[in-house]
């Protein structure tokens, strides 16, 4: 290059290029803060409305009856009555909500190790089919422990499901990407087979052998219901649940040795092993940590609302389900506990006002739910684009500290 | 990120890893296979001496693709003759089981596998000059609506066929400009493109037809052989014309890719951009390249997906459910090399094919052969049984100095 000062100072962009993923998403994290994940979900909102202006539909009134669809209209008009269109679609939009904190948070905590837990999917169904093996079974027992075993199983079962992709990565290197999408399958298809017709876990109600569903949990299994109505999907403690998931996750993250441990590893694990900590150990760790997360989170969808499971939604949710839309989320929150809430929140709010809780003349739920998949895939695209977002936040810095010429030219970029 | 295989140190004993090894297991369990099937286990379903067979054809690419090449294939034919004669054997014994193992199973295998060969060549292309490609499903998600849309549109499916791989392709240049030129995390824009895809597809599909298939397009024609025999005329007589495109595809990228000057300068780019670039090739034009062929490749497979004989003009939302994943596992089975990808691609829609035959007769085993190529993809990158080795720099971004 032209500038050998250049070399001396190392800049951002250089280390975007040499840094490992968790390197590199901190980085971004420090160039721009919070107003880059903001401008990111505009952008994508902003496109998204052009493919629905293009189609010939107003992009305004699609995203105000979205918006309404999500129950968020309940703020002007606040009601406990869950007989209010408002409220009941805000319980909902809270329940979408409650998955994704938590398949977010998987995703998270894998990144954070410098690893790209992929199978958030998998490993929140094998929680769900744990949940509900243990729901079923052990009735009579009163609901505090049965809840607690079905909620101790699942998270570890999920635990125990993104492991393998861990063990795999520390003993012989597999990459994770790899090894969780195929774990993801598996779990699919396990799942697909055991609620299946003539499955171990399918329905034993009679009439029913050819349902491929599984039997609903007890009655002492099921989490309270807060807000609503438990035949109508109300609003478990599930939320709370999740919320308590996040704190912990912030504790473990930024107050225990292990998070520490974990981060350094994420950050460089040369480094981090001359410092003398056992990369492998925490590579099994975080993405045990990642899976139990997600694992926890079918558990409180199975207590909460879903009851029972079919082979049908298993199948469904292999297309865009949760754990991918986990990956949105934890992007989106920069890996941290405060921005999962939030993305959960947004998109949790984008699925159900476009799905089941959007009645519009203007744009129809079948049209609109697609759209939620083109902003989901336009955030996790710009977000992923470090370099981009890099260049536009210094040059923004260069218009306001270096007015004149001398700015360092980025050739590069 | 690192490459798709990273060298941490290897705990596993480097014996277990010898092809040597993993060769005379395949041959083994191909033994072993047949064996089943005879007095004294004598098992009463075909399903378990086939099970294993397979893992001994798939121990057996394993091995020719990583330096034993006679053994490998040796293996290879134990496997099948393994399958053969447990199939043989429990036969005569249980009737419904006839009409599951038939010469239409040939024709199914080689149905199932056309799509995860086209995926398999195309995510190759992209990997080895240096770009992992996880976002073949998306593209190929395209292909399929856009070859209805085309099809529907145009009056014809080679209209059909060229939009689809049109769309393909457009997909893999937006993500090719964020992996090469934005230098953005490339797991990271493969999982935004398959959001993508899905999205636009099921938008268009909503808005132009309603969510309700026309059905009534032009489909891509079969090729009919006739004067084989029965048997082989039903096993091969009557597949689709890209079926055959995808054998000769598997030869063109073996000719291409490892016998050429281009073939050169993609593998250096995968290998050795900085040497490359040193050298006068422009790695940026050539990883571009690269990935929108694969774009457009692995839109081929999506076309057949919808205009070939299963899906016969009709798309449904979500249409691939992963094929462009297992397509991406048998590029990885397969060593990153054309042959191994086509007997890995072939090993699934055989698999894949057994899993659809034994529906009606026991969804467990069912269940078995559609889970089979995750588990062997799963063991397989887990390098137990010998090594992936990815090109050296794929999925790392390329800075020019």
């Amino acid at each position: 290059m032209s500038e050998p000062k250049k070399d001396l100072v190392e800049s951002p962009e250089q280390a975007a290029e040499t840094g490992t993923l968790a390197a590199r998403l901190s980085l971004g994290q420090r160039a721009g803060g919070i107003a880059v994940p903001i401008v990111t979900v505009v952008l994508a909102f902003l496109l998204g409305g052009l493919v629905v202006l293009a189609t010939g539909h107003n992009p305004l009134l699609a995203y105000r009856d979205i918006f309404d669809g999500a129950g968020l209209n309940w703020i002007f008009h606040p009601t406990t009555s869950t007989q209010a269109l408002s409220a009941y679609n805000l319980t909902q939009t809270l329940l979408q909500s409650t998955t994704l904190i938590f398949t977010g948070l998987a995703v998270a905590f894998a990144f954070r190790c410098g690893m790209f837990n992929i199978g958030g999917e998998g490993q929140y169904i094998v929680g769900l089919v744990v949940a509900n093996w243990i729901g079923v079974n052990f009735a009579g027992m009163s609901t505090l422990p049965h809840v607690l075993i079905a909620i101790i199983g699942a998270t570890l079962a999920g635990a125990a499901w993104a492991g393998i992709a861990g063990v795999l990565k520390a003993t012989t290197g597999a990459h994770e990407v790899i090894s969780t999408i195929m774990l993801n399958w598996i779990a699919i298809y396990t799942a697909t087979w055991l609620f299946g017709a003539g499955g171990p876990l399918q329905t034993t109600a009679p009439g029913q052998s050819t349902n491929p569903v599984s039997s609903d949990i007890a009655h002492t299994a099921e989490l309270p219901v807060i807000w609503g109505a438990k035949g109508f999907q109300g609003l478990d403690i599930g939320f709370f649940i999740a919320i308590a998931a996040l704190v912990v996750f912030w504790a473990l993250i930024n107050r225990t040795t292990l998070g520490f441990e974990v981060r350094a590893v994420g950050f460089n694990p040369d480094a981090a092993a001359y410092g003398g900590i056992n990369v492998k150990k925490n590579l099994i760790r975080a993405m045990a940590i990642s899976g139990a997360f997600a694992g926890l989170g079918g558990a409180v969808d199975m207590l909460g609302y879903l009851y029972h499971y079919g082979s049908l939604d298993v199948q469904n949710s292999a297309a865009g389900g949760v754990g991918f839309i986990g990956i949105a989320v934890a992007l989106l929150g920069r890996n941290t506990a405060v921005g999962v809430f939030l993305g959960s929140l947004l998109f949790g709010g984008l699925i159900y006002g476009t799905t089941q809780g959007l009645s519009s003349s203007v744009i129809q739920p079948e049209l609109a739910s697609n759209v939620t998949l083109i902003i989901e895939g336009l955030v996790v695209l710009f977000i992923g684009a470090d370099l981009l977002i890099l260049y536009v936040w210094n040059s923004r810095k260069r218009l306001r500290r270096q007015p004149p010429a001398q700015a360092p030219a980025k050739a590069t970029a | 990120m690192s490459a798709w295989s990273q060298s941490l140190d290897n705990p596993v004993s480097e014996r277990l890893r010898d092809p040597a090894t993993t060769g005379y297991v395949a041959l083994g369990l191909g033994a072993f296979a047949a064996f089943l099937a005879i007095p004294p286990i004598e098992a009463r379903s075909p399903a378990w001496p086939v099970a294993v067979g397979i893992v001994a054809i798939a121990l057996g690419i394993w091995t020719a693709t990583r330096g034993r090449r006679k053994l490998g294939y040796g293996a290879v034919v134990a496997g099948l003759l393994g399958i053969g004669l447990g199939i043989l054997a429990t036969r005569s014994g249980t009737g419904n089981l006839e009409t599951a193992f038939d010469a239409t199973l040939i024709d199914q295998t080689f149905g199932l596998a056309t799509p995860l060969v086209f995926g398999a060549i195309a995510g190759m292309f992209s990997e080895r000059s240096g770009v992992i490609n996880i976002g073949l499903e998306g593209m190929m998600l395209m292909g399929a609506f856009f070859g209805v849309y085309g099809s529907d549109k145009g009056g014809s499916w080679v209209v059909g066929l060229l939009i689809g791989m049109a769309s393909g392709g457009l997909l893999a240049l937006v993500y090719a400009f964020f992996a090469i030129h934005l230098r953005s995390d490339q797991i990271v824009g493969g999982t935004a493109v398959n959001f993508l895809a899905v999205g636009i597809t099921g938008y268009f599909f909503q808005l132009v037809y309603n969510g309700q298939v026309s059905g009534n397009v032009s489909t891509v024609p079969n090729v009919h052989i006739s004067g084989l025999g029965n048997f082989l005329e039903s096993s091969i007589g009557n597949l689709s014309l890209l079926t055959w495109a995808s054998f000769a595809l598997v030869i063109l990228a073996y000719i291409v890719l490892f016998k050429t000057p281009i073939g050169l300068r993609i593998r250096a780019c995968g290998e050795h951009p900085r040497a490359a670039d040193t050298v006068g090739i422009n790695v940026y034009v050539i990883r571009y390249c690269c990935v929108v062929l694969s774009g457009l490749l692995v839109a081929i497979g999506g076309v057949y997906l919808s205009l070939g004989p299963q899906g016969n003009g009709t798309f449904i939302f979500d249409m691939t459910s992963g094929k462009g994943f297992i397509a991406l596992a048998a590029m990885i089975f397969g060593n990153w090399r054309p042959a191994g990808a086509f007997a890995a691609a072939l090993l699934f829609g055989f698999s894949n094919a057994l899993a659809l035959k034994l529906q009606v007769y026991s969804p467990q085993a069912s269940t078995l052969f559609a889970i089979l190529p995750y588990v062997l993809t799963l063991v397989a990158v887990a390098g137990v049984i010998g090594r992936t080795v990815a090109p050296a720099a794929d999925g790392k971004p390329y800075a020019k100095q």
